[in-house]
């Protein structure tokens, strides 16, 4: 038996450190997390694995302020759902900014932070945080 | 020719935080209303039905239909439980419908139950957060209300729709919950206490919010024929639909519409041979304000982007065109998540009767109850009649 969190968080690795979905080859729909069917080709879908190029929009983002337990110390920060530039969408948090100046439309890039731990001595989870890109390129 | 269902009793516990009452106790409760308000006795019932999310995790206990067996002195009659999160209670309901209609069943008692303070805070938000999508939502920080949040912000980007909006839709439902004993909050709340209430993930703030809640409710339902022997009046079930979307928000093809609603509840008013003008009543989950804005939109009371501003015109008021949550929804009435699809039918069935006192919609004969499970993953609609 593992650990509380290990191989749940283990197995999913490849996907949360590096935003690695699939695409299908036959209506050329991306899609992250990776899924085991295209909805739209089913049967008829081909799968092949796709690592996503990190940048997109956000599409619409929440101040989180009564976070669960092992958010605590992040708290408040922002959760947003971003549009990849690929076109699939996830939800992730908008760091290295203040939290009043996210907006519908900033453009973002991904970056690897610590997500959150399992409690006091547990599992820490790794994987993706999208930053403005504007601060490095100067423009939206 | 199909069977068609009736509904011949209806029973309640208090929705609230119950600290003196257990999950057995509040089921027990709400079966046996329902079963005295029937005229039934327990050897009629061949099944039972029970809706119910996570006992598992709130309260430590699963095997729920066997515990409402048990608990009930029912005997060896087979009783179902059914999980479909916040829609667990309508997934109940459908079950029921279908099995009494198939001819499987003839009488059954369904129940809907859930006992949330068992836990803390913060463990009872972990648990609400598992009906969306927890490995790709909720692992990486997004809470159920920053789910909503996400719909909020982006409607009101969209349509204009605008804070006032949010909080008159509590301002409503607590208004009429004013009227519903078994109601959690059953007094008013001015728009500025709601617009000033602090804010749980911007712009959901903790009155647009429906609270932590304990509660069960519980429905007889037969056959038609069966109906007969015991009253003159029963309620009929004239439609019952589901229908799915994706587990994740950000997997939608748009997060300011609930498709499954769409879907549900089209399909529901077709299988009834109703339009939506000829609903006079409904029950829709508005577990947080910006949802019942969006359903009423995905039932069509009014075109998408509207549903902030029909409630400016008092569409949704009782007395209005067409009213919505008389019985205070899912932010007044409270929402012990697997009673609130049962809580819904029961309070159209009071409505359909003309028991509902002091909110009474006059002359009600047709009602529907939209129960959202997720933040629309699934949608279980029924349309009652008389």
């Amino acid at each position: 038996m593992a650990e509380h969190g290990v191989a749940q968080i283990w197995r999913k690795i490849k996907s949360m450190y590096n935003i690695i979905g699939n695409r299908c080859t036959t209506c050329n729909t991306y899609y992250f997390p990776p899924r085991p069917v295209c909805p739209k080709c089913r049967r008829k879908g081909h799968l092949e694995e796709y690592k996503f190029k990190g940048l997109g929009t956000v599409h619409t983002f929440a101040i989180v302020r009564q976070v669960p337990e092992d958010f605590k110390t992040q708290a408040p920060y922002v959760m947003a759902q971003v549009e990849l530039d690929e076109g699939a969408k996830l939800t992730a948090q908008i760091v290295n900014c203040d939290i009043e100046d996210v907006c519908i439309g900033m453009r973002v890039r991904s970056c690897f932070r610590r997500i959150t731990e399992f409690g006091h001595g547990g599992l820490i989870v790794y994987g993706y945080k999208f930053e403005p890109t504007m601060k490095v390129t100067g423009h939206k | 020719m199909k069977k068609r269902v009736a509904i011949v009793g209806v029973g309640m516990s208090k929705f609230g935080e119950l600290w003196d009452k257990s999950l057995r106790d509040i089921t027990l409760e709400a079966g046996m209303y329902a079963i005295f308000d029937s005229q039934v006795s327990g050897k009629d019932i061949d099944a039972i039905c029970i809706g119910n999310m996570s006992a598992g995790r709130f309260t430590g206990q699963e095997h729920l239909g066997a515990l409402a067996a048990d608990m009930g002195g029912l005997g060896h009659i087979p009783a179902y439980s059914v999980e479909a999160a916040c829609a667990s209670g309508g997934a109940a309901v459908r079950q029921a419908y279908m099995a009494i209609r198939s001819g499987e069943h003839d009488l059954m008692l369904v129940l809907g139950c859930e006992k949330m303070s068992d836990v803390n805070q913060s463990e009872a938000m972990r648990t609400v957060g598992v009906a969306a999508d927890w490995e790709w939502e909720g692992l990486f920080g997004a809470t159920f209300p920053a789910l909503y949040a996400f719909m909020a912000r982006r409607h009101m980007y969209e349509y204009g729709t605008t804070e006032t909006h949010l909080a008159q839709v509590a301002v409503k439902n607590h208004k009429n919950a004013e009227h519903n004993p078994w109601a959690q909050f059953q007094k008013a709340v001015p728009l500025e206490v709601v617009m000033n209430s602090g804010m749980l993930a911007d712009p959901i703030r903790v009155l647009h919010s429906s609270p932590i809640s304990d509660g069960a409710a519980g429905l007889i339902m037969c056959s038609e024929e069966r109906a007969k022997q015991f009253t003159d009046t029963p309620v009929y079930i004239e439609a019952s639909t589901q229908a799915s979307d994706t587990l994740a928000l950000h997997d939608r093809r748009d997060i300011c519409t609930m498709d499954a609603a769409a879907f549900s509840s089209r399909e529901a008013l077709k299988r009834a041979g109703l339009t939506i003008d000829d609903i006079d009543v409904f029950e829709i989950h508005d577990s947080f304000t910006i949802g019942e804005i969006i359903l009423t939109e995905d039932v069509g009371l009014t075109q998408k982007g509207q549903g902030g501003r029909i409630l400016e015109e008092g569409l949704t008021e009782i007395g209005g065109k067409y009213p919505v949550n008389p019985s205070g929804g899912l932010k007044a009435r409270g929402h012990p998540i697997g009673a609130t699809g049962v809580a819904q039918i029961v309070e159209l069935v009071l409505q359909l009767r003309g028991d509902a006192e002091g909110r009474q919609v006059d002359g009600a004969e047709q009602a529907m109850a939209v129960n959202i499970g997720g933040t629309g993953a699934t949608s279980i609609v029924h349309i009652l009649g008389r």
